[in-house]
C-alpha cells in the first residue's frame, strides 16, 4: 500500500459499510479483505468487520441442505444488520446473501423481511464502488498487460461487468486484454471442484488456454474460488502468469507474491 | 417410467473416457463456437428480445394454467379436420397406440422425422419388436441409426459424431445401394443420404413426426425442419402420426409465430427454419396431396404430474438446445454421458423426474451453477433452480454421496459455532501456509486428491483476516 489517493466521486457522506469477508479470503488471501477496506475508505466510507461471520452456508444450499443454510444465512443477517451497506469482494457470496436469501426465507414472513434488508443494503465489492460510491478512478500502478475473467455469479446474479474494466482503465501502465468466452465457467463451481475432477480439469484447462493465448501476463477476477481454481490450474501447467484479485491491483496492494506464489517462485 | 433402458449411473466414467475421446472434442469443440456465435448474433439482431422471451413465457404459463382446456379444444379441431386423436398416460401406451396404428394399415416400412418424444417413449424398440422398418428420415437422426446410437442432443442428434467418422459409416452402410465412393465433403454426404432416402419415401406406408406445437386453434400440428424431411414424412405415406407431449399445445396461430421467433434463434441462430410445415387434418378432395389418415397421439409420461409442483417451469420448454449448447458441462462431456434421452441442463432436470433420481443421481449435482443455460433459455427456465431442487429432495432422502455429506455437515457445524470455527481456520491456515511456504503452493495434500489431481492448490498466506484485523495488524 503506497499512497492514500483522493476520494473521487460523491463522498460527503460516510456511511457505515460492514464488511463481509468470505470464508476463502479470510483463510487464503487476507490481502484481498485488506485491499477492500482500503478501497472502501478511500470511497469514503467507514468500515468495520463484524465478528459472528463464518460462511455465507452457499455450500450447503448448493448442495441441497436448506435447513443448514437457513442456520448460517440467520447468523449472517443478524450478524449484518444495522449497517448502510455490506459488502464483499466475491460476487458468489454476495450474489447468496442477495439473491438467495431472501429465497431461503420464502415460507418465513418475519426472516424474510429481514433477509429482504439485508439483500437491499448488499454489494458486490467493485461494483458497489462504481455503481453505488461513484468511483470512476483509482491512484494506483500496475505495469502489466493483464486480462480479466467474469466469475459467473457476480456477472449472471449481480451483472458485474462493466463496472471492474471501467476501474481497472484507471490505474497506471495497466493495458486490459479481453479473454475469449471470459463469461464461461472456470470449473470451480464451489464442492463440483472436487466431486467431478475430470468435468472441473477439462473446463479450468480450457479456461487455462484462453488465457495463456491472451497473451496478458497477468489474470485478475473478482471471485477468490475462481481464481485459486485457474492460478492452480496454470502452474500446474507451468504458465508463468500471475493471478491477483482485481481488489489487490484497484488498491495498489500487489506487493505480496500472486497467488499460487511463494517468495520462492515470484 | 419406462422409454429406453437409462445408463445414468455409468455418468462420472462416461464422463471421463468422453473427454479423453478426440473425436468427440473435436465434433464438440466445432459445435460449440457454431450454435453459440450464431445464436449472439441472431439474438442481437432482435432489440426486443427479452419482450419476446417473456411474451413467449406468458402464453406458455397461460395455456398450461389452462391445459385441459386447450388439449379439448385441440382434440376437437383435429376432429373437425377429420383426424384421430389419441391419449396415452404412459410410453406404453403410446408405443401400443402407434403399433396398433402401423398395423392396422398393414404397414411395413415406416418413415420418421425427428421426435425426441419418440425417444422418450421408446418408439424405436417398439417398432422394431413389431417387426417394423423404421426409417430415419432426419439427416442426424439417420446417421445415428446407422451408427446404431440413440441422439447426443435434441436438435443435432448426431452432433457428436465428426464429418470423418460420418463419411466412415456411408461409405460402410451405402455399399449395399451400390455406392462405394467414399464421400468426404459435406454436400457429397447429404446428396448420398438423400439419394438413399428418397426410394424409402416413396415406398413407406406410415410417417410418424414429431412436433413443435399443437395449435388449439386450428387443430394442426406443426414441425419446423431445415431439410424438408419432415415434409415427406407426413405428406407421402398413406398415414401420418403424430407423437407429442401434452405440454406441446398452444392456443393460436399468432402464438405459434411468437415462439417461432423464439425458437429458430435460439437452436441455431436462424430467423426461422428454412421448413416450417402445419399439418391440419388427413388430405381433403381438394388437396394435391397428403396423407389419407391424420393421428395424433397426445402422450403425459409424467407431465400432468409436474404441472402441480416446482417442476411446472419444464414444461416450457421448447426443445431449443440452447441449455445445452451453451453448457460448459454438456460441451465437455456429450450427450451420451447423460445416459438417457434428454441432455444438457434440460435434461438433468426432466430426466430424474422420468426415469427416477436414483438412476439418474449425478445429473443434478453435476452443474457448477453457472447459470448460463437460464441465460439463454428463451422460456426463462430457471434451470440451476430446479436442480437444487432436485439436490433438496435428494439431500431429504439421504441420496447424496455420504462423503460429501459427511464433510457439508462438519463444515456446517463448524460455521455455525464462530468461536470454535475462529480456532479451527487460523491455524488451518496456519498449517497450510507453512506447508506451502516456499511455493506459495501445495502440489498435493491428503484428502485433497480430487483438487490436486489436476492443479496446485496455492498456499494461504498465513495469518487469516480475521486475526489480523483484530490484532491491528494492517499491511502499508
Ligand atoms: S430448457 Fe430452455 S434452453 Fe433448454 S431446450 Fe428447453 S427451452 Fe431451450
Amino acid at each position: 500500500m503506497s499512497d492514500s489517493p483522493q476520494p473521487v466521486g460523491p463522498a460527503s457522506d460516510r456511511p457505515r459499510v460492514g464488511l463481509f469477508v468470505t470464508c476463502l479470503v479470510d483463510v487464503f488471501r487476507p490481502n484481498i479483505g485488506f485491499a477492500a477496506v482500503k478501497l472502501l475508505e478511500d470511497a469514503g466510507c467507514r468500515v468495520e468487520v463484524p465478528d459472528l461471520q463464518t460462511c455465507c452456508g452457499q455450500p450447503a444450499y448448493n448442495s441441497g441442505d436448506a435447513a443448514d443454510a437457513r442456520v448460517l444465512a440467520r447468523q449472517v443477517i443478524e450478524a449484518f444488520e444495522g449497517f448502510d451497506y455490506v459488502v464483499g469482494a466475491s460476487g458468489s457470496c454476495m450474489g447468496m446473501l442477495h439473491t438467495h436469501y431472501p429465497r431461503l426465507f420464502e415460507n418465513d414472513a418475519r426472516w424474510r423481511a429481514r433477509a429482504n434488508a439485508l439483500a437491499d443494503r448488499c454489494h458486490e465489492l467493485l461494483s458497489f464502488l462504481h455503481d453505488v460510491r461513484g468511483v470512476r478512478e483509482v491512484r494506483a500502478r500496475y505495469d502489466s498487460t493483464v486480462t480479466y475473467h467474469d466469475s459467473c455469479s457476480g456477472l449472471r446474479e449481480l451483472g458485474v461487468q462493466r463496472q471492474p474494466r471501467a476501474l481497472l482503465a484507471s490505474v497506471e501502465g495497466l493495458g486490459l486484454r479481453e479473454l475469449e468466452d471470459s463469461n464461461v465457467c472456470c470449473g470451480f463451481g464451489g464442492t463440483f471442484c472436487v466431486k467431478y475432477p475430470a468435468i472441473s480439469e477439462k473446463m479450468v484447462t480450457d479456461k487455462a488456454n484462453h488465457v495463456i493465448r491472451s497473451g496478458a501476463g497477468t489474470l485478475l477476477g473478482g471471485d477468490l474460488g475462481c481464481l485459486l481454481n485457474m492460478a492452480g490450474r496454470l502452474r500446474r501447467m507451468g504458465s508463468p502468469v500471475r493471478v491477483y484479485h482485481a481488489a489487490e491491483v484497484l488498491a495498489g496492494m500487489t506487493d505480496v507474491p500472486p497467488i499460487g506464489d511463494g517468495e520462492a517462485s515470484s | 417410467m419406462s422409454g429406453p433402458a437409462p445408463r445414468s449411473r455409468d455418468f462420472e466414467r462416461r464422463a471421463y473416457v468422453e473427454i479423453h475421446n478426440p473425436n468427440l472434442q473435436e465434433a464438440m469443440g466445432l459445435a460449440k463456437q457454431g450454435f453459440v456465435g450464431k445464436r449472439a448474433s441472431a439474438v442481437a439482431a432482435v432489440p426486443e428480445w427479452e419482450q419476446l422471451r417473456a411474451a413467449g413465457r406468458e402464453i406458455k404459463e397461460h395455456t398450461l394454467a389452462h391445459l385441459d382446456w386447450y388439449l379439448e379444444r385441440f382434440e376437437a379441431k383435429v376432429r373437425e379436420n377429420g383426424g384421430h386423436v389419441h391419449w396415452a398416460s404412459t410410453a406404453e401406451e403410446a408405443c401400443r397406440i402407434v403399433v396398433d396404428l402401423c398395423r392396422a394399415a398393414g404397414a411395413r416400412r415406416v418413415t420418421k422425422g425427428k421426435s425426441m418424444v419418440a425417444e422418450e417413449i421408446g418408439l424405436n424398440e417398439a417398432l422394431a419388436d413389431a417387426g417394423l422398418e423404421r426409417v430415419e428420415t432426419d439427416l442426424g437422426e439417420y446417421i445415428i441409426q446407422l451408427a446404431d446410437e440413440p441422439p447426443s442432443h435434441i436438435i443435432a442428434p448426431a452432433v457428436h459424431k465428426t464429418k470423418d467418422q460420418v463419411s466412415d459409416l456411408f461409405h460402410r452402410h451405402h455399399r449395399q445401394y451400390g455406392l462405394t465412393e467414399r464421400q468426404t465433403e459435406g454436400p457429397a454426404l447429404v446428396a448420398e443420404a438423400r439419394e438413399v432416402l428418397r426410394e424409402k419415401f416413396l415406398t413407406a406406408d406410415v410417417g410418424i413426426t414429431g412436433a413443435n406445437f399443437l395449435v388449439a386453434e386450428t387443430g394442426s400440428t406443426v414441425i419446423v425442419t431445415n431439410e424438408g424431411n419432415g415434409d415427406l414424412t407426413n405428406t407421402l405415406p398413406r398415414v401420418h402420426i403424430v407423437t407429442a407431449g401434452i405440454e406441446k399445445v398452444i392456443p393460436t396461430l399468432d402464438d405459434t409465430a411468437t415462439i417461432l421467433r423464439l425458437l429458430a434463434r435460439s437452436a441455431t441462430g436462424q430467423e426461422m427454419s428454412v421448413y416450417t410445415t402445419f399439418s391440419t387434418g388427413p388430405r381433403r378432395a381438394s388437396d394435391l396431396d397428403g396423407p389419407s389418415e391424420m393421428h395424433v397421439v397426445l402422450i403425459d409420461n409424467g407431465r400432468s404430474q409436474m404441472l402441480g409442483n416446482e417442476f411446472h417451469h419444464m414444461l416450457r420448454c421448447i426443445r431449443c438446445g440452447a441449455c445445452m449448447n451453451h453448457c460448459p458441462v454438456y460441451t465437455a462431456v456429450g450427450g451420451h454421458t447423460y445416459g438417457w434421452v434428454y441432455v444438457g441442463p434440460m435434461g438433468s432436470v426432466l430426466t430424474p423426474l422420468m426415469i427416477g433420481i436414483e438412476d439418474s443421481g449425478h445429473l443434478p449435482n453435476a452443474c457448477t451453477m453457472n447459470g448460463r443455460c437460464a441465460e439463454v433459455c428463451p422460456m426463462q427456465i430457471p434451470l440451476p433452480d430446479l436442480l437444487r431442487v432436485h439436490r433438496e429432495r435428494q439431500h431429504a432422502s439421504r441420496l447424496d454421496a455420504p462423503r460429501a455429506r459427511m464433510m457439508l455437515r462438519a463444515w456446517a457445524f463448524l460455521a455455525r459455532r464462530p468461536a470454535l470455527y475462529r480456532r479451527v481456520v487460523d491455524l488451518g491456515a496456519r498449517a497450510l501456509a507453512m506447508l506451502g511456504r516456499r511455493r506459495g503452493r501445495l502440489r498435493w495434500l491428503p484428502l485433497a486428491g480430487g483438487w490436486t489431481g489436476s492443479r496446485d492448490l496455492p498456499a494461504p498466506q498465513g495469518e487469516t483476516f480475521t486475526r489480523a484485523w483484530r490484532a491491528g495488524r494492517r499491511p502499508r
